[in-house]
């Protein structure tokens, strides 16, 4: 049977990159207590925080773990972005593989063991091929920050009720997007929330990060929730069940 | 949009409203995300382990996105190994 990460990737040959051998004691650096929940875990670290070939041939498999983590990531997206090649879904791969190397080499010593090293690993590479893929998909195109589909969505309910609730939650949040937030809050939460821009795209655009866009994000969300319950309304999944808005 | 007029409903009001109790920042969940995983893969009760991660997954579409993923990826190489 392939290997289905094999598969993703487009590769026939089933491999699963394990770490070279640790390297002798003697050509490991003085460390502090090497971290990791199982023998292979701890040969990665030791085999990375060594001098010379060593390190070389461990930060060479690392990549190529990357890489195909990479790969995998490209290969579940592809299908969201059809106008992209494979061709330039295997540069971005690369490109990620290489940034997610360089990150995790420069953070090393933040890897507490918690989880497998591969596992620990995989994320950067995940992060950097989700974020290369969404600017790439993203690239020339103008980031919307007016609520321009708000009209659309609104009032479009299926049952009298669900309608009456719908509309006057709808109505209540357009308000207090419009008097309760600030520019950037307002700016920031249309853009991701309403008109679905990625926001390591925003972020891009604004020079700023994920994080500190997420925070906007979050603070605002906290002026329209106080808002609501101000005015008596709440936002609940099992209370939507109750009045028809969820499926 | 690409549901019924009704999930896009919810889905807007969501991804407007966010979850309601505390979550993890953008920076605390990729910290843990990996250990989460692991738990989650494992049976245990990750929620209970990283309080306040669900909340953030749900609330942030690309972190959100990367637990797929990374969950995907490490049962994939589980199946095969």
């Amino acid at each position: 049977m392939l290997n289905p990460l094999a598969t993703a990737a487009g590769a026939t040959v089933e491999t699963r990159a394990g770490p070279p051998p640790a390297p002798p004691m003697s050509e490991r650096s003085e460390a502090p207590p090497v971290p990791g929940p199982d023998a292979e875990s701890r040969a990665w670290v030791v085999g990375l925080r060594a001098a010379g070939p060593p390190r070389e041939e461990f930060s060479r498999r690392l990549h190529d773990l990357l890489l195909r983590a990479s790969r995998f990531e490209m290969n579940r997206r592809k299908g969201s972005h059809p106008h992209l090649r494979g061709g330039d879904l295997d540069d971005l791969a690369h490109q990620a593989a290489n940034d997610a190397l360089f990150a995790i080499l420069g953070k090393l010593d933040t890897y507490r063991g918690d989880s497998r090293f591969t596992t620990w690993a995989y994320k950067f590479a995940l992060l950097e091929a989700a974020v290369k893929l969404r600017r790439r998909a993203w690239q020339g195109r103008e980031v919307p920050i007016e609520p321009d589909h708000w009209s659309v969505i609104a009032g479009r309910s299926e049952s009298p009720a669900a309608e009456a609730e719908s509309n006057e939650l709808l109505g209540s949040i357009s308000s207090a997007i419009e008097t309760e937030l600030s520019p950037h809050q307002r700016e920031v939460l249309v853009a991701v929330a309403l008109n679905e821009v990625p926001i390591d795209v925003l972020a891009e655009r604004l020079n700023t990060t994920r994080g500190a866009l997420y925070k906007t994000i979050h603070d605002a969300r906290k002026k329209l929730r106080a808002q609501l319950a101000e005015e008596g309304l709440r936002f609940e999944e099992d209370e939507l069940e109750s009045t028809g808005l969820t499926s | 949009m690409s549901g019924t007029p009704m999930q896009d409903e919810t889905r807007l009001l969501k991804r407007l409203l966010g979850p309601a109790g505390p979550e993890l920042t953008c920076e605390e969940c990729f910290e843990q995300l990996d250990r989460y995983v692991e738990l989650e893969l494992s049976g245990a009760d990750a929620d209970a382990a990283v309080p306040g991660m669900r909340a953030h997954l749900e609330g942030c579409p690309a972190c959100g996105e990367d637990h797929r993923s990374l969950r995907a990826l490490v049962e994939a190489e589980r199946e095969t190994a």
